[in-house]
């Protein structure tokens, strides 16, 4: 479907670098948070487990931390260099909701980052996790803004068009918490505490196949676990509700989600099978009677739309929705599942014992972030072919910029990108692969780097 | 009250701020093309860790900030200097990923490699800068709503000097806040580099000066006519002041703030006289700051949040700086 026109080149580049960031943003927003619950711990218990576990998990931190910086600042010129006509268009209700996310998130993210990597010395425990909090915090207020952006384009309301087309804000609450804008938030956080909560499970599992009794690995292991107990089936239930929001005020989606190409009352759940999306086809269906009205409705015989309702013109994609939809759904079951093998392991006091769980444990270290980046797939390209749902069409928003030049730069931006994030992600592995030890040291102890920044304390402790 | 105008200020003093900020850091980065020491790379680098994330944010406030209140001021700024901006990023990923990876690297090689992506990082992001700043400067070609000129427009002897200038000058910040925070004989290296990069910076920034007038007649009467040159003539007077005492300052072997004082003088009045030629336009030559502007409603929604959150922003940021402050120690290694 993608052909090489310039149209095409900037989708694709806008794509790229936006799934390659949403990984780290993911990410920081998890393991901050953890890494205050960690700290936290520390202060109130004194146990130095959670301490040595806080350094630990700092270092990789730094790393994912700089990398969503860096490919952040691309994003916030990505709407300008590929994307001008939307962004002179939408500018005026989205360009303020990205300014708040800036003025009040991403400063103070950035103001306490230092405080919180390189200052525990320096400032002591209390006001260091003070910073810690704030930087936590930061990241999740980020996140609030990027979804409502992301939400008001999906569900666009408060707002009114000028002669040029323009979006004039009308009502900054209703912008604000828009439509679709209580159900994708915490969507998208339980997603990012589910994405770390494996990766940190899987960690864990690692060393402790490697060595039973090493108490922090069981601890992150155990964290993990309960995380994944807990969120996973939240995720469910907010789930469903996101999707019965997405019936409702963007019914295309839901049905390329689903592959019906025709509407039902009392619509099949399509396991399996091939859509085609210029005969409006599915090939080698496998499908559950009823179940998708079930699902979608809360009835057995619930209306559920196809695509066929809509022009072709205005239709997403099913050949794409059909299958990252289901690679979400399919993960998004499995850690629901490791979670409660997890229960059912904890409650026999065999949670570090079982070679299975903790292979198992091991395998799904990606899932968190396979599934959240398949969940976006579906919800950006489902909200095709518009960037402002219903109103702006996708082929009217992009920049005056031609084909050569796209081509050049989003060569660049893979090379670049698959270079600098392939090292990123390597060291982040390598620092993992390294089994977290009783005095664990944090970013500040690399010999060079902890006489420069923090002299004394740390080193002496050695 | 004339919303545009406030907000034109508060960008103003966004990008401002990042060129100063982001500018040593970068600076540092620029230096290591001479310093090639490891004990002092590693210094250098101490000495901006904590603080280079918040100097960046200040780009992404000014990118950000831009489209939110001057929407087509970014949509038509960005695709036309697309090659610069596109450049400075790229430059701006490899040397902010470079700061943590070097620390990490298990190799002389890795690690040398993650100093050069520094190094050569840094300074590709200053020239492209410089490439932008200039291009906008010259002027962009409007039509409608968009841009309208060629591939190449940005790219002309004006724009390249430009770059020049933004490398060289953002090196002297770096030697300047280096003189700052460090000592003993890496301390007087960078005097005596910033004395070199002074004299460089100070005759870039005559040339960019003297030939900025003559690229739009605007510009030329805004600088040497009647009553224009009322206002502009204290800004090469204050120059002159800050240079001379710049001079005195690094020739002090006890001064240890006052050079980086003063190159962010020198910068400021730059950017001063940057303001003095393009208000009241945004994109030269032909949009103003009130063509460019966001609605109104847009505009007073996020200066409400501006006006409580950037004091703060500010106060913590201070703060920040404040932990960290005093001379950098150089490292000393195990075996």
């Amino acid at each position: 479907m993608f052909g090489l026109d310039a149209f095409h080149l900037a989708r694709t580049q806008f794509a790229f670098t936006v799934m390659a960031h949403i990984i780290f943003p993911a990410l920081s927003i998890g393991l901050a948070s953890y890494l205050a619950v960690l700290e936290g711990m520390w202060l109130r218990t004194g146990q130095r487990v959670y301490l040595d576990l806080f350094k630990y998990w700092l270092k990789p931190f730094s790393l994912v931390f700089g990398m969503g910086v860096v490919s952040g600042l691309v994003m916030s010129y990505q709407f300008g260099t590929n994307w001008s006509v939307f962004s002179d268009k939408a500018g005026p209700v989205i360009g303020p909701l990205m300014g708040y996310e800036v003025l009040s998130a991403f400063f103070l993210e950035a103001g306490f980052l230092g405080v919180m990597l390189f200052g525990m010395e320096k400032v002591g425990p209390k006001l260091h996790f003070a910073a810690t909090c704030v930087v936590a915090f930061g990241t999740l207020l980020s996140a609030f803004w990027i979804l409502v952006v992301n939400s008001w384009m999906q569900t666009p309301v408060g707002f009114t068009l000028d002669a040029d087309g323009r979006f004039l804000p009308a009502d900054w609450l209703a912008i604000i918490f828009n439509p679709s804008f209580p159900v994708r938030f915490p969507h998208m956080v339980l997603a990012s505490y589910l994405s770390v909560a494996f990766v940190v499970g899987a960690t864990g599992a690692w060393h402790v196949l490697s060595d039973k009794r090493n108490e922090a690995a069981r601890t992150m292991f155990s964290m993990a676990m309960w995380m994944a107990a807990l969120a996973a089936p939240a995720q469910v239930l907010v789930g469903d509700a996101h999707g019965l929001n997405t019936l409702q005020y963007q019914p295309a989606k839901i049905a390329a989600m689903e592959g019906h190409y025709e509407a039902h009352d009392g619509a099949p759940l399509i396991l399996f099978g091939i859509p085609h999306d210029d005969t409006a086809t599915m090939d080698y269906e496998i499908a559950i009677p009823h179940l998708s009205s079930l699902i979608l409705t809360h009835q057995w015989n619930g209306h559920t739309p196809g695509l066929n309702d809509f022009k072709p013109e205005d239709r997403p994609s099913a050949e794409i929705l059909f299958w990252t939809f289901r690679i979400m759904v399919g993960l998004g079951s499995a850690m629901v599942l490791l979670g409660a093998a997890s229960l059912f392991l904890r409650w026999k006091r065999k949670l570090y014992d079982s070679k299975l769980m903790l292979y198992a444990s091991l395998a799904m270290a990606p899932s968190g972030l396979i599934a959240l980046l398949a969940g976006w797939v579906t919800t950006e390209v489902g909200r095709q072919p518009y960037t402002v749902y219903g109103v702006l069409r996708t082929a009217q928003s992009v920049s005056p910029i031609g084909a050569p030049g796209l081509a050049v730069s989003l060569t660049a931006f893979v090379l670049v990108y698959l270079l600098v994030f392939g090292a990123g992600v390597g060291l982040v592995l390598r620092l993992l692969a390294n089994p977290p030890t009783r005095g664990e040291h944090g970013p500040s102890s690399h010999p060079a780097r902890a006489h420069g920044i923090v002299p004394g304390p740390v080193i002496a402790a050695e | 009250m004339d919303l545009p105008i406030i907000w034109a200020g508060l960008i103003a003093f966004a990008v401002l701020a990042y060129v100063v900020l982001d500018g040593f850091d970068l600076g540092v980065g620029i230096l290591f093309g001479v310093e090639r020491g490891a004990t002092e790379r590693d210094t250098m680098v101490n000495s901006i860790a904590p603080v280079w994330d918040g100097n960046e944010t200040w780009l992404v406030l000014g990118g950000g900030g831009l489209f939110a209140v001057f929407p087509l001021a970014y949509a038509t700024i960005l695709p036309a200097l697309y090659p610069a901006i596109i450049g400075m990023l790229l430059g701006l990923v490899f040397r902010g990923v470079a700061f943590e990876f070097r620390f990490r690297a298990t190799t002389n090689w890795g690690r040398l490699a993650w100093d050069y992506s520094f190094a050569m990082g840094s300074t590709f992001a200053a020239f492209c800068q410089g490439l932008a700043l200039g291009g906008l400067l010259q002027g962009i070609k409007i039509e409608g709503r968009g841009y309208a000129g060629g591939w190449w427009d940005w790219l002309t002897p004006f724009t390249v000097l430009c770059g020049f200038a933004l490398v060289v000058g953002y090196a002297l910040l770096g030697a300047t806040w280096l003189i700052w925070r460090t000592d003993g004989p890496l301390q007087a290296r960078c005097r005596a580099y910033a004395i070199k990069l002074g004299i460089a910076t100070l005759s870039l920034i005559g040339i960019v000066s003297l030939w900025t007038p003559f690229l739009h007649p605007r510009f030329l009467e805004r600088w040497f006519h009647w009553p224009g040159i009322a206002l502009t003539s204290p800004v090469p007077l204050l120059m002159a002041l800050l240079a001379w005492l710049g001079w005195k300052a690094l020739h002090n072997a006890n001064s240890h703030i006052r050079p980086f004082a003063c190159a962010l003088g020198w910068f400021v009045l730059c950017f001063a006289g940057l303001g003095i030629s393009m208000f009241p336009l945004m994109v030269p030559p032909s949009i103003t700051i009130w063509d460019a502007a966001a609605p109104y409603d847009s505009q007073l929604f996020l200066l409400v949040g501006a006006s409580v959150l950037v004091p703060i922003i500010l106060g913590y940021t201070g703060y920040a700086y404040w932990v960290f402050r005093g001379k950098v120690k150089p490292g000393v290694h195990y075996h």
